[in-house]
């Protein structure tokens, strides 16, 4: 989208390449400074030491790859669960009275509450934390699939069915793409959820993922190790969320410019 | 004599009403008017006298309490062939483009995609949109979305065009270009069509007869002939000096008049 031959532009992106190096340069002499001790915020140099040992040492790849398959896994899944249950709660009403109770109480339930259900019913697995990810990542995706069904213009459909459209035209020529920036706005949501969600089965219970390493870093009383953990949940989160408005971008690109940034 | 495109035989519709206990309420009554093949019959009527209502019936999306809609002779019973419909909505579908606008309803019905392709452009040439075939709705005026609109009416190539109030959202301006479109695009066509307006002088301008309907319950209270020159074209019509008693004629009909006290 940015011009980079603009100069306004540029000078936005070395305003913000200067203001990365003040906030890394802050985070390297100003807890020495202030007096603050390495085991509360250990200096930027120190946090690049352990990354590069756990890189060496601690398998970080392959946590790192464990927490992000379990996000992608239960993201996946629960997308495709909220999209299910979205459209045929919009499409049927006496589905969605009889059910919206139930679906207001699970939704309000906090669901990284359910970590150590999961745990006591499925063990030190990867399917706890695949499974509250798929919770936590299933609400948003229903909640603006079935808002977007319901929103559309009823006469939009009166006007395929007077082309004699059948159900399944009005649904894949009408309903499916009138839902999907919605269902864009959702995924971008569940995004950062399901990183939340797969880091709190981890930190339940279970031997690896980034989570484990959170708590095995707080166990040893590592700061550092515990930062390059957060930084490391971070960039998967960065990933998946980068993926989503790529795919985004691709598949809505018929949206006005202005209504993509406001999604 | 010209065969009968449209007929509404004893037309009755009611509705049922939201309070529970209520009478149903009666859209319309005994409705009994036949359109001939080629001609352009304005509807005109108080708000909710029910002359949507009767337009749904007419496109099979909603079923005559009593009496029969007929379209060629066949009972309407369910959306058909051979009638199209447009609104004062141009329902076109933002990720489309207006090619694939145009083309929505052939698609639906299942024709080949070059078979489509070629209608909705030979369509977009007629409508004066050849330019937009790749755009998006997003990027069209009010008046240009409402072209494609009849250009994806035209498209399926109906018997019978029904038109709810189809320029009622343009500006006065817009709105007399397209009505010029429509009436000189009627005439090369050659297409019926049922015109529902509040639009006095359009639909004067753009009709062989206009059908007064009456309050709700909505009956036919008079039929008049428009028996000024050029049909097929809407903007001469407009300069005539016929059009001022035809207005005075319908604005009695409606007691527009009595309204002002």
């Amino acid at each position: 989208m940015s011009d980079t031959s603009n100069p306004a532009t540029l000078r936005i992106m070395g305003g913000s390449v200067l203001l990365l190096l003040a906030f890394l340069a802050a985070w390297e002499w100003a807890p020495t400074a202030f007096g603050i001790p390495a085991y509360i915020i250990p200096p930027a140099s120190k946090v690049w030491h352990e990354f590069a040992r756990m890189f060496a040492n601690d398998h970080l790849i392959y946590h790192t790859l464990i927490t992000g398959m379990q996000v992608l896994v239960g993201f996946l899944l629960g997308m495709l669960l909220g999209m299910v249950v979205g459209f045929a709660l919009g499409m049927s009403p006496t589905a969605e009275f009889l059910l919206s109770p139930y679906i207001l109480a699970l939704q309000i339930a906090p669901k990284v509450a359910f970590a150590p259900l999961f745990v006591i019913w499925f063990g030190y697995t990867v399917y706890p934390k695949i499974l509250v990810a798929v919770l936590i990542v299933f609400f948003p995706v229903m909640i603006n699939v079935l808002g977007a069904v319901r929103a559309i213009d009823p006469d939009v459909v009166r006007l395929a069915k007077s082309f004699s459209a059948n159900r399944w035209q009005i649904f894949s020529k009408v309903e499916f793409p009138a839902a999907l920036p919605p269902f864009f706005a959702g995924l971008r949501i569940a995004a950062t959820l399901a990183v939340i969600g797969v880091v709190v089965g981890e930190l339940v219970g279970g031997n690896s993922g980034l989570g484990y390493l959170l708590t095995y870093g707080e166990g040893a009383g590592n700061t550092a190790m515990v930062f390059v953990a957060i930084i490391m949940l971070t960039v998967v989160g960065i990933a998946l969320y980068g993926g989503i408005v790529l795919i985004e971008n691709r598949v809505l690109h018929w949206l006005p410019g202005r209504a993509r940034v406001a999604s | 004599m010209k065969a009968i495109r449209l007929e509404c035989r004893a037309v009755t519709k009611r509705f049922a009403s939201r309070q529970r206990g209520a009478d149903p309420i009666v859209a319309v009554r005994d409705l009994n008017f036949t359109i001939a093949d080629g001609e352009v019959v304005s509807l005109i009527g108080p708000s909710g006298c029910g002359k949507s209502t009767l337009l749904n019936m007419g496109s099979g999306l909603d079923p005559a309490s009593e009496g029969q809609v007929l379209v060629d002779g066949e009972v309407v019973t369910k959306p058909n062939e051979h009638v199209a419909f447009m609104l004062q909505k141009d329902l076109l579908l933002p990720w489309r483009t207006i090619r694939e606008n145009v083309e929505f309803g052939l698609e639906i019905r299942g024709r080949p995609a070059r078979e489509r392709r070629a209608t909705a452009l030979e369509l977009l040439r007629k409508c004066r949109l050849p330019d937009f075939a790749d755009h998006y709705p997003h990027q069209l005026s009010g008046g240009m979305r409402q072209r494609a609109a009849l250009a994806r009416t035209l498209a399926v190539d109906p018997a019978v065009l029904l038109m709810d109030e189809p320029f009622s959202a343009l500006d006065a301006q817009t709105k007399m270009v397209l009505q010029y479109d429509l009436s000189r695009t009627l005439a090369d066509t050659g297409k019926t069509a049922l015109f529902v307006t509040h639009d006095l002088v359009e639909a004067i301008s753009l009709s062989d007869r206009v059908l007064v309907m009456s309050q709700r319950p909505g009956r036919i209270i008079e039929e008049i002939v428009v028996d000024i020159p050029d049909r097929d074209n809407c903007m001469e019509r407009r300069k005539s000096p016929k059009i001022g008693p035809y207005v005075a004629r319908l604005m009695e009909l409606l007691h527009i008049d009595d309204q002002l006290h």
